[in-house]
């Protein structure tokens, strides 16, 4: 992987940044020893290492503030990072910068259950936001599955979902504000507790925005009442084919159900061999899906469903009644990935959207890669939005394996982008899908993304090196090119 | 405004928006012209009506995605979409007869572009919540896409989330994708009668922390619930607080009761069955109420939802003669003020503190958006960096140029 070339004059005065950065950030709060930064080096997508060259843990937003102005007056470029639990390398560093770690952020600041938010700094967990209001009743919705370590900072900065996202919205749906700080050191209030703001919309534009644009200390997160109860149906089909007709009957009839996960062949069997949680080892596909809301609903919904899944040639199904079993037809859903992790020494786990209805068409296409590649592959699947997560298994220590399983990954998406999908759901793009980013989008479309980069960060300096396969000049992008057009039709109407 | 062009084919709309860059000659860009009235009045050369771009170009009811053409009538969405038992879940309102007009008159991209929403807004979002994609020539005369065709996406930055409330500013959109999503079966509303701005508050927000996943909630204090069509809010004779459940029979019926039960120490209350419920909404969310004084101006003010009834106090003892109309729980508050408090513009911004939301002058005569900031004055740092943004898609300030603010 590419990265852009390290600058030597700033390594080579690593000393002074350290004691410059010393000055704002005081006690243990910087980190240069070779050995301590390593613990920085990847984040959740472990292939890829580069230890910075410095870390820096600030405690306050003024600190933030000046360490991002010292950054750009010295030209030093900067990866925030949360958790690092990116799946996608968003907070890969840089062997010439600086690591922002925002861990220490991490108190909520506000509850506030009349205006229904919770203000909160960005390095507390997703789950702690829902830990600190579920004793009065109410949670924060997006819940992507790393939710117990990825912080809500992270999620900020790739637009986390999760698997009650159709019917919950992604976290750009649920944020009302945001504080961030720019590159020039700026500290800017996006939002509030209001429902919308005047001129523009950055807060829509800073969430999923891969810490390219800002550094975010402050977050305004919506919160919600918990469902009065929740129920689970676990079917199985003899087909994808079948499974997927399942889905789109069930939202054809106006349902959307809490959650709607699908699971192919090798991923039920991965599962129910590790957990046991009750899954048809003869299924070809099984849906889990969750209803919420009021007990009467939930009950209704549940009917409709079962006879839906009848209609569609579901061969088994299972309905939770009581929360002991609901949790037992996710547990194996939760624990696809470590499953997946005990048959195969490593997986890569990929991430990418399609139109549902090209699923079986994928899915088969997919098959065929897996034998061109000679590597195994496990599907877990949002089948409500169309996110696939294929988990392709491989042996790092074989040589060439990773390379063919990245490869494969690449296929993957190419054919998400084909069928007229797009190339991640809720991973984001990183370091991991940077170079595919053409396969979706012109150079002109990608152009005018970096130009809406070049007006927070001129000079590149926040993230470089990631989503934008190619780095221009702010300059070079922002000069006008005037062909003159030619007016089709020189009659014009008047008024 | 001079000429106005009226492309017939999305290619032609690059070279008229080239023609006007090379003449420094900035265009007003319309959908269908229905809101021409909202924001400040443009000084452009000419028009750039996109109304004959028009058509769905798809439409997967079970994918939940529509895509169509700028100038595509919403009447005529809403018409396909009904069909298919769909709807946009941010409510699109139709402010055609609040300004003066005719209403079923506006586009798609027009009420993208204004990043409109009605009451369901507090539960399902605004316009730029269901904004999937979109396909557009900039000021650059440069054509560009963002965004995809399916529900779940985070594929490049959101450029979609810009374009939603950029009121023509950065852009010419040439294709939209949107989310789309069931109808809900049924619609039940409860009316309490007889509270102040305060027990509405009280009301409002003890249903919205209540598991009854409520979809709307607005007050109509006694001086507007007269102007309503349904009968059981005009012949009240007192102010009307209205909360709305929607979803299968049995669940709206049983949250629907709860919620009458929940709140039986606040008001005497009715329940509003499907037809009736619907037409309140449509009021409520057009402002109907709003509507017959025609030549009162109307504010618009986003606030936190608790903080409205101090806001709407601080409002009344500066404008004792306003109406006000609230939605959203009390998070929008409609504000109606006859003309000669024209002068006091700097007074409506005052009641609603700093920090505190954002208040836009909604409307009123052209001579009036002119005089007034229209939309709430930003904090310097934030007006730069939205004049970079507006810099990086439009340098030369060829597209709607003023329409949001003076300066871009």
């Amino acid at each position: 992987m590419r990265m852009p070339d390290p600058d030597q004059k700033v390594i080579a005065s690593k000393s002074e940044i350290v004691q410059a950065l010393s000055r704002i950030v005081p006690g243990e709060g910087v980190i240069a020893d070779a050995d301590e930064l390593r613990a920085y080096e990847s984040d959740g997508l472990t292939a890829y290492k580069q230890p910075p060259l410095i870390a820096v843990l600030p405690e306050t937003t003024q600190q933030v503030s000046q360490v991002m102005a010292f950054c750009k007056e010295k030209g030093i470029k900067i990866v925030p990072r949360g958790a690092g639990t990116s799946l996608s390398g968003g907070a890969l560093p840089l062997a010439d910068g600086i690591l922002l770690g925002m861990g220490k952020f991490n108190r909520i600041l506000e509850i506030d259950y009349e205006n229904l938010c919770v203000v909160t700094q960005p390095g507390v967990t997703n789950l702690g936001i829902t830990h600190a209001v579920e004793g009065d009743g109410f949670y924060y919705a997006p819940d992507p599955s790393s939710q117990i370590a990825c912080t809500i900072g992270g999620n900020v900065a790739e637009n986390s979902g999760g698997v009650h996202c159709l019917k919950y919205g992604l976290t750009t749906n649920n944020l009302l504000g945001l504080e961030m700080v720019t590159i020039d050191g700026e500290i800017l209030r996006i939002g509030g507790k209001q429902m919308d703001s005047a001129g523009y919309d950055l807060l829509g534009l800073l969430t999923g925005s891969e810490g390219l644009l800002g550094v975010v200390t402050e977050i305004i997160v919506r919160i919600l009442k918990k469902p009065e109860t929740a129920r689970a149906l676990l079917v199985g089909f003899p087909s994808a084919e079948a499974a997927g007709d399942c889905v789109a009957t069930i939202i054809g009839n106006g349902i959307i159900p809490g959650g709607m996960e699908m699971m192919d062949r090798p991923a039920i069997h991965a599962a129910e061999d590790f957990v046991a949680a009750g899954y048809p080892r003869e299924a070809e596909a099984l849906l889990i899906i969750e209803l919420d809301g009021p007990q009467v609903e939930v009950d209704h919904l549940i009917d409709q469903v079962s006879s839906i899944s009848r209609d569609n040639g579901a061969n088994s199904i299972q309905v939770s009644n009581n929360e002991e079993e609901r949790l037992r037809f996710w547990a194996g859903r939760k624990a696809a990935f470590p499953a997946v992790g005990r048959i195969s020494p490593d997986y890569y786990c990929m991430d990418g959207t399609i139109p549902r209805r090209a699923l079986p068409l994928v899915l088969r296409r997919m098959r065929e890669m897996s034998d061109h590649y000679g590597l195994d592959c496990a599907n877990v699947f949002h089948a409500g939005d169309g996110n696939l997560h294929p988990l392709i298994l491989y042996d790092a220590n074989k040589p060439g394996e990773l390379d063919k399983a990245e490869a494969f990954g690449a296929d993957i998406l190419k054919l998400c982008v084909e069928v007229g999908g797009v190339l991640s759901g809720e991973h984001g793009i990183g370091v991991e899908k940077r170079d595919l980013m053409g396969e979706m989008f012109s150079e002109a479309d990608l152009k005018q993304q970096q130009r809406i980069k070049c007006a927070f960060d001129p000079q590149s300096l926040l993230n470089p090196g990631k989503v934008f396969p190619q780095l221009h000049r702010c300059a070079e992008l922002g000069r006008l090119h005037i062909r003159g057009g030619k007016i089709p039709f020189p009659e014009l109407p008047r008024f | 405004m001079l000429d106005l062009y009226k492309p017939q084919t999305v290619d032609e709309v690059l070279p008229i928006v080239e023609a006007a860059l090379e003449a420094k000659s900035p265009l007003e860009v319309l959908g269908r012209a229905s809101k021409r009235a909202l924001g400040r009045p443009s000084q452009t050369a000419a028009g750039l009506d996109l109304s004959e771009l028009s058509g769905v170009t798809l439409y997967e009811p079970e994918e939940l995605v529509l895509q169509a053409l700028p100038g595509t009538p919403m009447a005529e969405i809403q018409g396909l979409l009904d069909e298919n038992r769909q709807i946009m879940a941010f409510e699109p309102p139709d402010f055609g007869a609040l300004l003066g007009g005719v209403s079923d008159q506006g586009s798609l991209g027009g009420a993208l572009a204004c990043n409109l929403a009605g009451p369901r807004r507090l539960k399902s979002g605004a316009a730029r919540d269901h904004f999937l994609g979109v396909e557009g020539v900039s000021g650059r005369g440069e054509f560009f896409k963002a965004g995809g065709r399916v529900v779940k996406n985070v594929t490049g930055y959101d450029v979609m989330k810009l374009l939603a409330g950029s009121y023509g500013t950065l852009a010419v959109m040439t294709q939209i994708t949107i989310k789309v999503l069931p109808r809900p079966e049924k619609t039940y509303s409860l009316l309490l009668f007889g509270l102040d701005h305060h027990g509405a508050r009280t009301a409002m927000a003890r249903a919205l922390q209540s598991p009854h996943e409520v979809s709307a909630a607005a007050h109509l204090p006694a001086g507007l619930s007269g102007a309503s069509t349904v009968s059981y809010v005009k012949d009240s004779g007192s102010s009307v607080t209205a909360i709305r459940v929607e979803g299968p029979g049995p669940s709206v019926q049983h949250r629907s009761d709860s919620l009458r039960r929940e709140l039986s120490d606040l008001a005497e209350s009715e329940i509003l069955h499907s037809h009736n419920s619907l037409t309140f909404w449509r009021e409520i969310g057009n402002l109907h109420p709003l509507c017959g004084e025609t030549q009162r101006r109307v504010w618009r003010l986003s606030m936190p939802p608790a903080q409205s009834g101090a806001v709407a106090e601080r409002l009344l003892e500066a404008f004792p003669s306003a109406d006000l109309l609230f939605d959203w729980g009390g998070g929008l508050l409609w504000l109606g003020l006859p003309p000669s408090e024209d002068d006091n513009h700097a007074s409506v911004r005052s009641a609603l503190g700093s920090d505190n939301g954002h208040a836009t002058l909604f409307k009123a005569p052209e001579t009036l958006r002119a005089a007034v900031p229209v939309f709430q004055p930003q904090a310097p740092a934030l007006q730069s960096l939205s004049q970079r943004i507006k810099g990086s898609f439009d340098p030369a300030g060829i597209l709607n140029p003023g329409r949001l603010y003076q300066d871009y």
